[in-house]
């Protein structure tokens, strides 16, 4: 078989396909989708962190012209079964979240009932006549309390708070931290976040009740996990069901779950026999959808007199909020960030031990990163600490103790097996970069003036593109390691790829298409790919946790490889020449050295959907390809990231200087998009370090139900950005992409840390919780010391 | 039901009437009774810019009016951007300099950069990151936004300003 020509579109700065129309207002969310005869559907939430349900009155709610319906946990008991998030992870315990509560509401926000009206207005109007009686129940409102004996408990059928617990150990870590020239310990705090993606969430559900058919469409990032749970819960064969996910305003992790308003509106619409759309407010996004890295990792780390990492123990706690979700389960965040701890370093000796404690807060679920922001907030801090007592420069401390080029494939003391990655060359560029001794230097100037200035660095690995060799999250029932594509050239040449994955602004139709064209080796123009649709695509799960670039993409290889060989096999048989001696490119199959000699690939595809007679004897008509690809152990992506900062002495305020990451995404299909994802990212991660918190009070009420008060980063607060790119295929996987949706965020806030804290080098003072809110360096710098 | 009251407005060149609850967000009554789903709503509460409009000429946010104060009003969303089937100088900028991801504040973006540019028609980075400072974008860490901005000053005819100090 002959090879595709040289790739001319991967590793191009291809415009996006999706732009023109984003740009022109012509994108279709889920709200732009307005069926005839569509209710529009509002929750109750309650107002309660803990309560029993007594009694729900909707009478007066039900007599309100416009209101088609309102339902209770009750009549939904009736139509679908409650989620129950399993997991294999032996000492985890199974909860029910159900769609509506049932008997009692375990967090302020959780849905009690559901209007279906003519309007969303209306709706509105409904929910303020349903009475609801409560008899109010002492709230679990802290972690370290809700383990405490008598702390009341959230989930009966669980005996106490404590939802999950495991522990990786390797070595001896015990006797290596006692023989360690220094042991360097900290309690980090990490507050709890959430995702806040622009477009919040909605769903919008339609029944035919003759075929039995329903069709969700819905801003989530999984449509096959959400197809085949729902099937489940509401007992529809899969086949009748379709899930839809178009454009998608941002999922970052959090719209990767199954969300009880999602399958409330399918029950709706289902009773009704009319469509029923959903579209959250802000203030229910706050309020219900998942949160993220709430964690307190008390750490030490055990250092020879050369620096050189001699043991690691951990102990982490993640307040994984009032229910486990779907499919991750409340181990995701707190089992990554014991998994992930070690980080792109040589440890022998390791022990982390984690616990995920159910409080009256909304469920906490994937976020960007998951689990790794924490879990590099806290290794790369105390890396620093030992860099601080040892003199030594932070980063040669890493240098010393990166895994080095020899040690690939590597095996962490968790179990994950890194690949080639390019620690100490990212450090390296870093380094050169930004000028490392240069800026240190007039930090320490600036400093001796008075000024609070530090630099920071941080380094991370991160696992992507997972195949089936592990589940995405420990012990999980569905199958997160395999993609798929279909590639269908039609009769006039032009080319259709369709996908399972899901893209909500990682531009995959245009990364996708770019593999596919030059596979095929045909224009780009002629390529249209489609997903996010599953009555659409082969099976497939969807977009999450960095795999669909290395997933979909080597999916999208294989059924290239397919098509192309076809397609050169009936354009040898019309050119009477040996396909070994053609190649395809620009949409058109010559045979090498002789350019004037050529089929078009519109040819071939009318030749072969015109049956045998056309074709080779023996050959099948039709030019398509489905292809499944699993990565197995999957990849892996490292970057380091580096930042000079300035702490204000009045405002107490953070204002970065410089921020620079060096990284490794393996091949880039497109430089414009890999940059795109790393600004976010980085976004994100500034946003978590200085800004963003969701706060609770005492008694579970959330304090921060607006964007006012929970604060997303403006184009003010984030800095201008310096990428660079190592660029190491990935050995492992078609393509030799490594994914990389996730590491500007898991970077971000450990290097923030690290320069605030060398900022305040000579106050004393070290970062060991984020945000950091001026209020909170305000304590530490002033009431502290 | 409520009473119900006439609007009567301009929205991208073309005269529109329409019936609606006094109480009707803009917004909704962009998007609902007018079909123009291009505006988006991102909070409701006057915070993210995401249904940001030109009205009489200025950047407003249509999630904080009400459709009735609309009446006699004339107003450009994003739909009225393109001419002739060709994308305005600020839609290319943003398309070649990456300046959207998921697009879904990219509506309240553009209506923002395009009443910024008005008066500051040859912005310095700073000035850009400020006057776009009324839209979250949750996804491009607005470096690809501020160099569109930037961009499309220069097409659109904004002499390079001397910068001092960015
Ligand atoms: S929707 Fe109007 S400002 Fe957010
Ligand atoms: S492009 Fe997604 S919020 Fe701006």
């Amino acid at each position: 078989m002959s090879a595709p020509a040289a790739p001319k579109l991967v590793g191009a700065r291809v415009p996006r396909l999706e732009d023109p129309r984003l740009l022109t207002g012509q994108g279709r969310y889920v709200d732009d989708h307005r069926p005839a005869r569509t209710l529009h559907a509002a929750f109750l939430r309650t107002p309660h962190a803990h309560a029993r349900i007594l009694r729900i009155d909707a009478e007066a709610a039900r007599a309100l012209p416009g209101v088609a319906a309102v339902l209770t946990g009750e009549d939904m008991a009736r139509d679908c079964k409650p989620v129950r998030a399993g997991s294999r992870m032996p000492a985890y315990k199974v909860t029910s979240f159900p769609a509506l509560a049932q008997g009692k509401v375990r967090y302020t926000g959780e849905a009690v009932a559901m209007v279906a009206a003519e309007s969303r207005y209306l709706a509105e109007d409904a929910l303020d006549c349903i009475v609801v009686e409560y008899e109010p129940l002492p709230a679990v409102a802290a972690m370290e309390a809700a383990l405490a004996p008598g702390a009341p408990v959230l989930h009966e059928e669980a005996g106490d708070n404590l939802l999950l617990a495991r522990e990786f150990a390797c070595g001896d870590v015990d006797g290596a931290l006692a023989g360690a020239h220094l042991v360097v310990r900290e309690r980090f705090r990490f507050h709890r976040h959430t995702a806040v993606c622009m477009e919040n969430r909605g769903a919008l559900a339609e029944y035919a009740s003759a075929t039995g058919t329903l069709t969700l469409r819905s801003s989530a990032q999984c449509p096959g996990i959400v197809r085949d749970v729902l099937a489940d819960l509401l007992d529809i064969p899969e086949h009748l069901i379709r899930v839809v996910a178009a454009d998608v305003g941002g999922g970052f992790g959090a719209k990767a779950s199954l969300y009880p308003e999602e399958i409330a509106v399918c029950v709706m619409a289902r009773r009704l026999g009319r469509p029923v759309k959903w579209i959250g407010d802000r203030r229910e996004d706050l309020l219900a959808t998942s949160h993220a890295w709430d964690e307190i990792v008390e750490a030490e780390l055990g250092v020879a007199a050369d620096g050189t990492i001699v043991g690691l123990r951990a102990e982490v706690m993640a307040d994984v909020g009032a229910y486990s979700i779907y499919p991750w389960t409340a181990a995701i965040e707190p089992v990554q960030t014991i998994s992930f701890l070690p980080g792109p370093y040589r440890i022998e000796h390791y022990r982390g031990r984690t616990r995920g404690i159910a409080t009256c807060k909304a469920p906490m679920g994937p976020y960007r990163g998951v689990g790794r922001p924490p879990a590099v907030f806290v290794m790369e801090g105390l890396l620093d600490r030992a860099a601080r007592r040892l003199g030594m420069d932070p980063t040669a401390l890493r240098l010393r103790n990166f895994i080095r080029a020899e040690d690939f494939p590597y095996k962490s003391p968790s179990g994950i097996v890194w690949d080639r990655s390019s620690f100490t060359e990212t450090m390296l560029r870093a380094r050169e970069a930004l000028g490392w001794e240069a800026a240190r230097a007039e930090a320490a100037r600036s400093r001796a003036a008075g000024r609070w200035v530090g630099v920071g660095v941080a380094s991370y690995v991160e696992l992507t593109g997972i195949g089936s060799a592990i589940a995405v999250s420990p012990g999980m029932p569905v199958p997160t390691g395999t993609e798929a594509a279909t590639i269908r050239v039609d009769p006039a040449g032009t080319v259709t790829a369709v996908f399972g994955i899901a893209s909500h602004g990682q531009g995959l139709e245009t990364t996708l298409a770019q593999v596919v064209a030059d596979e095929l080796g045909v224009p780009i123009e002629t390529v249209r790919v489609l997903h996010g649709d599953t009555a659409l695509s082969p099976y497939g799960t969807g977009t999450y946790a960095s795999r669909s670039t290395v997933l979909a993409g080597g999916a999208g290889i294989l059924a290239g490889r397919d098509v192309r060989e076809k397609t050169l096999r009936i354009a040898a048989h019309l050119l009477e020449a040996h396909p070994a001696d053609l190649v395809v490119q620009d949409g058109r199959v010559a045979v090498r050295g002789l350019p004037d000699r050529y089929v078009t690939v519109r040819d071939v595809a009318k030749a072969a959907y015109g049956g045998v007679r056309h074709l080779p004897r023996g050959m099948e008509p039709g030019l398509e390809a489905t292809r499944f690809y699993d990565p197995y152990y999957g990849t892996a992506s490292n970057a380091t990231h580096m930042a000079v900062v300035e702490v204000d002495r009045e405002t107490f305020h953070v204002r970065i200087l410089r921020y620079l990451v060096a990284e490794d995404c393996g091949r880039i299909i497109n430089p414009l998009v890999v940059d795109g994802q790393v600004h976010g990212g980085v976004a994100q991660g500034v946003g978590a370090a200085l800004l963003e918190e969701i706060v609770y009070d005492g008694e579970g009420q959330l304090l921060t139900g607006t964007l006012m008060d929970y604060l997303v980063p403006t184009a003010s607060e984030v800095p201008a950005m310096e990428v660079h790119h190592v660029e190491t295929p990935s050995p492992t996987t078609l393509g030799g992409f490594r994914g990389m949706g996730e590491g500007g965020t898991i970077g971000a806030p450990a290097v923030i840390a690290n320069a605030v804290s060398d900022a305040l080098a000579e106050l004393g003072i070290e970062v060991n919780e984020l945000p950091l809110s001026p209020e909170r360096l305000f304590r530490r710098i002033v009431g502290g010391s | 039901m409520a009473e119900m009251v006439t609007v009567r407005l301009k929205v991208n060149g073309v005269a529109h009437e329409g019936r609606c609850e006094p109480r009707k967000l803009l917004v909704d009554f962009l998007r609902e009774d007018l079909e123009l789903t291009g505006t988006h709503i991102g909070c409701e509460h006057g915070i993210c810019g995401a249904c940001t409009i030109l009205f009489n000429g200025e950047a407003a946010r249509s999630c904080i009016m009400l459709a009735v104060q609309a009446d006699g009003s004339e107003i450009l969303t994003v739909e009225g951007l393109m001419q002739n089937g060709t994308l305005h100088p600020l839609q290319e900028a943003f398309r070649e300099h990456h300046g959207l991801q998921c697009g879904f504040c990219t509506p309240g973006m553009l209506m923002t950069a395009l009443d910024f540019l008005k008066t500051n028609p040859s912005p310095t980075e700073a000035e850009v990151r400020e006057g776009i400072s009324a839209v979250l974008c949750r996804c491009t860490g607005y470096q690809g936004i501020v160099n569109a901005v930037r961009a499309a000053a220069r097409t659109l005819g904004g002499a390079a300003k001397v910068e001092s100090g960015t």
